[in-house]
C-alpha cells in the first residue's frame, strides 16, 4: 500500500473513482488470486555509507549499550534493599531507579513520564518528522542489527538476491544456518537482558544456568527470544507498515512544515539516466539510478513522495548523495525538507520553515505543563504517609458510661531506609481518650515505630464523652509527625446521636 | 434416496447430503480442515489422558493413571504446607501467655490476623462481622461483659461456651418469673418501673416503691443490691446504658416475664488452643481494651 501525498498537481476530477468500500477492495485483490492479505516482496536493503548511515550506527550502539548495560550498574542502598541501580522488583514490590524507590501506589509517575514520553514525540514528529521511527525506535535498532549480521553472511544485496535464487547446496545451507543461528543468539540476548531489569542481574545470572532462576525468568527470556527473532528477523518492515500504530498516529502530527526525508521535485524532474559529458539543460537532476529505492529499508521510493512506510531513516539521503557527487551536481536532491518549501520552490519563492507553529506550540505547552506537574509532584512526595481507614461494621460504639468509641485502623508508610517513630495525634475533638490494642490508653499522641520500608496497620479506638459530641458526625483528622516528615489525614467521627438508644 | 448418484446443488455446485427439509436441501460441505485437526488433537490428548490421569471407574475403585495424581493427596499436602508457611507465629502463639501475646507487637499483629479470620468464619453468624453483636448476642466491642473482659475470661468463654454442654461450661438461668408464675403481672410491671429507673430514666415513682422489696427479694441474688450485676454469674448490670435484650419497658418486661439466657457454644474441642488464644487476642483488642 502506497499513499502519495502530492500537494503540488491538483486532483483531476477524473482519476478519482470516488469511493471504494474496503470490502470491495479486498474483493478485487482477491479476485486477481492474492486473497485477503498482500504477500510480502522481500527487501534486499544495499549497505550505503554517509552522515546519516554513521548517525544510525552510533544510535544502535548507544541504545543497545543503554540496553544491556543498564541493569548491571550497582547502587548502594541500606540493609537487605537491592543494590541494583535500575529495577522493577516484583516481589518486593517496588521500583527502583537510581536514587527514586517507588511504590506501586506512586506507579503514576511512571504514567506521566509515559505521557511526557508520547508528548515529547507528538512534538518531534511535528517538528523533525518521524525521527524515534528512523533512528530510535527498538524495532528499527534490532532490524538494522539482524540485516547487519544477514550481510555478513550473505553479502550485499546482490549476493543475498542471488543466494536467494539459487537451489540449495552447501554454500547457502552454512551461509543460512549461520545467519539464523547468531540472530537467534542475538534475540536470545535481547530477551536475557531484559530479564535482568526484574532481578538482582549477578545472582540471576548464575541461578538461570543453574535452572533455579523464577520460571517467569526463563519464560520472558523465550518469549523474547521468539520475538526479537520473528520481529526483526522475518517480519522486519511488515511491523511498521501493518501492525504498529505509531506510523498512523504520527501521520496526524506531520504537516507540510514537518522536516522529513524529502525528494526535491522540483530539482529532480523530469528524471532521465544521464551520460557523462551531457547536458543538465532542461533535465531534473534525477538520474533514475534506484539507489534510493535499493538501500531503502522499507522497500519504497521516496520520489513518490512522503507516505507511511517511510520511518525517515535518511538512508536513501546518502545514497543519493554519493550519486549527485559522483555526477558533479550539489547533494541533497533527497533531503530533510518540508513540503512546503518544495511548493515554495516550484512556485518560484524563496522557501521558509516555520517551527513555530500552531501545533508545536500546543505540544510544547502540555509537554511543560506536564513535566511541571510530574516535577512539582515529585517533589511534594513524602517519605511518610498515613491513610486512614474508619471501622464502619460496627460504625461506633457507644460504652457504658454513655460515651461513644470509634476505631480507625491507620495506614503508616514509612518510605526511608531508616526504622522511624511516629508521633500520632487526634485533632478536631476535645476531651478523647486514644489506645492502640497492648498499649495504655493515652489523653493525647500515641508512639508508633515503623520498619523502614514498610507499611505498618495500627489499630487506633478515640473514645470520646458523650457531652463533647455536639453533632452526628464530626470532622476529625489524625496527625502524623516524624523526623522525616509529616502529615494529616482527614476522617470522620461518628458520635451516635442519629442512632440514639 | 440410496443408490442414487449424490444429487448436486444447482447454485453452488456442492453436492447435497440428500436431506430435505420443505424444500430447503443441506449441502455436503466438508468440514472445515482447523476444525478436525482440533477434533483428532483432542481425541489424542483423550486417549494420553485416560493413560496418565485417573480416568476410568471400575468394580472396585478407579483407573489411577501413570501420573498418579489424587486431588486427597495433594489437599493433605497442602495443609501441611500451610503448616509450614504459618510457621514461627504458630509455635509462637503456642508457648506465649496471652499477655505475652499482647505485648510483642509483632505476634500480637499475627494474632489479630489469625482472629480476625476465625472470628469471621466462627462467631460472625451471632456476634456479627464487626463484632458488635445484636439483640440477645453479646457487643464485643464495647466495655460492658456479662462474663468478664479479661483476656482469661475471654479464653474461657470461647473454650467452654456459655450454658452449652460443655462440663466447664458457666451456667445461670434468669427465672421466668412471668411465665412461671412466681410473680404476679402486677409486680412484674412494677419491677419494670424499678429497672428503668435503675439506668437513671423518669419511671413511675409509685411503683418504683412498690417493686423495691421485691426486687430486694427476687433480684438482688444475682444483680446485687444496687443491680449493678455479677460478672460470676453473667448477671448484667442494670444501671448502664447498655441492653442485650432491649432497653425498652417492653423488652425489661419481656425479659422478666420470660428469663431468656443465650448459649454460647463450646469451641475448645473445634479450635486448638493456641487459635483460641489468637481469637480472644482478637476480641480483647476490639473491645478497646
Amino acid at each position: 500500500m502506497t499513499v502519495v501525498i502530492d500537494r503540488t498537481t491538483p486532483p483531476s476530477a477524473a482519476k478519482s473513482p470516488g469511493p471504494v468500500s474496503a470490502a470491495a477492495l479486498a474483493r478485487r485483490k482477491a479476485d486477481q488470486g492474492g486473497g485477503l492479505y498482500k504477500k510480502r516482496v522481500p527487501i534486499y536493503p544495499k549497505l550505503v555509507h554517509g552522515k546519516w548511515r554513521t548517525i544510525k550506527w552510533a544510535m544502535l550502539i548507544a541504545t543497545l549499550a543503554v540496553y544491556y548495560i543498564v541493569p548491571w550498574i550497582r547502587w548502594e542502598r541500606p540493609g537487605a534493599l537491592p543494590d541494583q541501580a535500575v529495577l522493577v522488583d516484583f516481589t518486593g514490590r517496588r521500583f527502583y531507579f537510581f536514587f527514586i524507590q517507588l511504590w506501586p501506589q506512586e506507579v503514576y509517575f511512571i504514567t506521566g513520564l509515559l505521557v511526557m514520553g508520547a508528548l515529547a514525540l507528538f512534538l518531534i514528529t511535528a517538528l523533525f518528522g518521524r525521527l524515534w521511527c528512523g533512528y530510535t525506535c527498538p524495532q528499527t535498532v534490532w532490524t538494522d542489527l539482524f540485516i547487519a549480521v544477514e550481510r555478513l553472511f550473505e553479502g550485499d544485496r546482490n549476493a543475498r538476491m542471488k543466494l536467494d535464487g539459487s537451489p540449495m547446496s552447501f554454500n547457502k545451507l552454512w551461509r543460512k544456518t549461520g545467519k539464523h543461528a547468531v540472530w537467534l543468539g542475538i534475540g536470545f540476548s535481547t530477551g536475557g537482558a531484559w530479564i535482568f531489569y526484574f532481578h538482582d542481574a549477578p545472582t540471576l545470572i548464575r541461578t538461570f544456568w543453574l535452572g533455579t532462576a523464577p520460571l517467569t525468568a526463563y519464560i520472558s527470556c523465550a518469549l523474547l527470544t521468539a520475538m526479537t527473532y520473528a520481529l526483526a528477523g522475518t517480519m522486519r518492515e511488515q511491523v511498521c507498515t501493518y501492525m504498529c500504530p505509531w506510523p498512523r498516529i504520527q501521520g496526524a502530527m506531520l504537516d507540510e512544515h514537518s522536516l522529513q526525508v524529502t525528494y526535491l521535485k522540483d530539482r529532480g524532474e523530469p528524471r532521465a539516466p544521464h551520460k557523462k559529458g551531457q547536458s543538465w539543460e532542461g533535465r531534473g537532476d534525477c538520474v533514475d539510478c534506484n539507489q534510493c529505492v535499493v538501500v531503502c529499508p522499507m522497500g519504497i521510493d521516496i520520489r513518490d513522495g512522503s507516505q507511511l512506510e517511510c520511518i525517515n531513516c535518511g538512508l536513501c539521503v546518502d545514497a543519493c548523495d554519493e550519486i549527485m557527487v559522483k555526477m558533479g551536481r550539489p547533494k541533497g536532491l533527497i533531503a530533510y525538507d518540508t513540503d512546503y518549501a518544495v511548493v515554495s520552490r516550484v512556485q518560484g519563492a524563496k522557501p521558509t520553515y516555520h517551527p513555530v507553529r500552531a501545533r508545536t506550540i500546543y505540544y510544547t505547552v502540555a509537554l511543560a505543563l506536564i513535566s511541571g506537574l510530574m516535577l512539582w509532584g515529585f517533589l511534594q512526595r513524602s517519605p511518610v504517609d498515613l491513610h486512614v481507614l474508619r471501622d464502619r461494621n460496627p460504625t461506633f460504639v457507644r460504652l457504658h458510661d454513655g460515651s461513644i468509641r470509634n476505631a480507625y485502623t491507620l495506614k503508616i508508610t514509612n518510605r526511608g531506609f531508616e526504622p522511624e517513630t511516629f508521633t500520632v495525634g487526634f485533632t478536631g475533638l476535645k476531651g478523647v481518650t486514644l489506645k492502640t490494642p497492648g498499649e495504655t490508653a493515652s489523653q493525647g499522641l500515641l508512639t508508633v515505630t515503623v520498619k523502614p520500608d514498610e507499611v505498618r496497620a495500627v489499630r487506633v479506638f478515640v473514645t470520646a464523652p458523650a457531652k463533647a459530641l455536639p453533632a452526628e458526625n464530626l470532622p476529625v483528622a489524625f496527625t502524623l509527625r516524624s523526623n522525616i516528615g509529616s502529615t494529616e489525614t482527614r476522617t470522620v467521627f461518628l458520635s451516635g446521636e442519629a442512632n440514639a438508644r | 434416496m440410496t443408490g442414487d448418484a449424490r444429487e448436486k446443488d444447482a447454485h453452488s455446485g456442492v453436492e447435497t447430503t440428500g436431506h430435505e427439509w420443505d424444500g430447503i436441501r443441506e449441502l455436503d460441505n466438508p468440514l472445515p480442515r482447523w476444525w478436525l485437526w482440533v477434533f483428532y488433537a483432542c481425541v489424542a490428548f483423550s486417549i494420553g489422558y485416560w493413560v496418565l490421569m485417573p480416568a476410568w471407574p471400575g468394580l472396585n475403585g478407579y483407573t489411577q493413571g501413570l501420573l498418579g495424581k489424587s486431588d486427597r493427596r495433594e489437599v493433605a499436602q497442602a495443609l501441611k504446607a500451610l503448616d509450614v508457611t504459618r510457621g514461627a507465629g504458630a509455635e509462637k502463639l503456642k508457648s506465649a501467655t496471652l499477655a505475652q501475646i499482647e505485648s510483642d507487637p509483632e505476634l500480637q499483629a499475627y494474632a489479630l490476623q489469625v482472629g480476625q479470620s476465625i472470628f469471621g468464619d466462627n462467631c460472625a453468624t451471632c456476634h456479627g462481622a464487626g463484632g458488635a453483636g445484636g439483640k440477645g448476642y453479646a457487643n464485643l466491642r464495647d466495655d460492658v461483659w456479662l462474663w468478664g473482659g479479661t483476656l482469661e475470661d475471654i479464653q474461657r468463654t470461647i473454650t467452654h461456651g456459655i450454658r452449652s454442654t460443655d462440663p466447664e461450661a458457666r451456667q445461670s438461668q434468669m427465672p421466668a418469673f412471668g411465665r412461671d408464675g412466681m410473680l404476679p403481672a402486677a409486680q412484674v410491671t412494677d419491677l419494670t418501673e424499678y429497672v428503668v429507673s435503675l439506668s437513671g430514666r423518669p419511671a413511675n415513682a409509685a411503683a418504683v416503691a412498690r417493686a423495691t422489696p421485691v426486687f430486694a427479694e427476687q433480684c438482688v441474688a444475682c444483680h446485687g443490691p444496687a443491680g449493678k450485676g455479677d460478672m460470676a454469674l453473667g448477671a448484667p448490670d442494670l444501671t448502664d446504658g447498655d441492653w442485650l435484650y432491649g432497653s425498652d419497658r417492653a423488652s425489661i418486661s419481656g425479659q422478666i416475664h420470660n428469663g431468656r439466657g443465650g448459649v454460647m457454644p463450646a469451641w475448645g474441642h473445634r479450635f486448638s488452643p493456641e487459635t483460641i488464644k489468637a481469637l480472644a487476642v482478637y476480641i480483647h483488642a476490639n473491645s478497646g481494651q
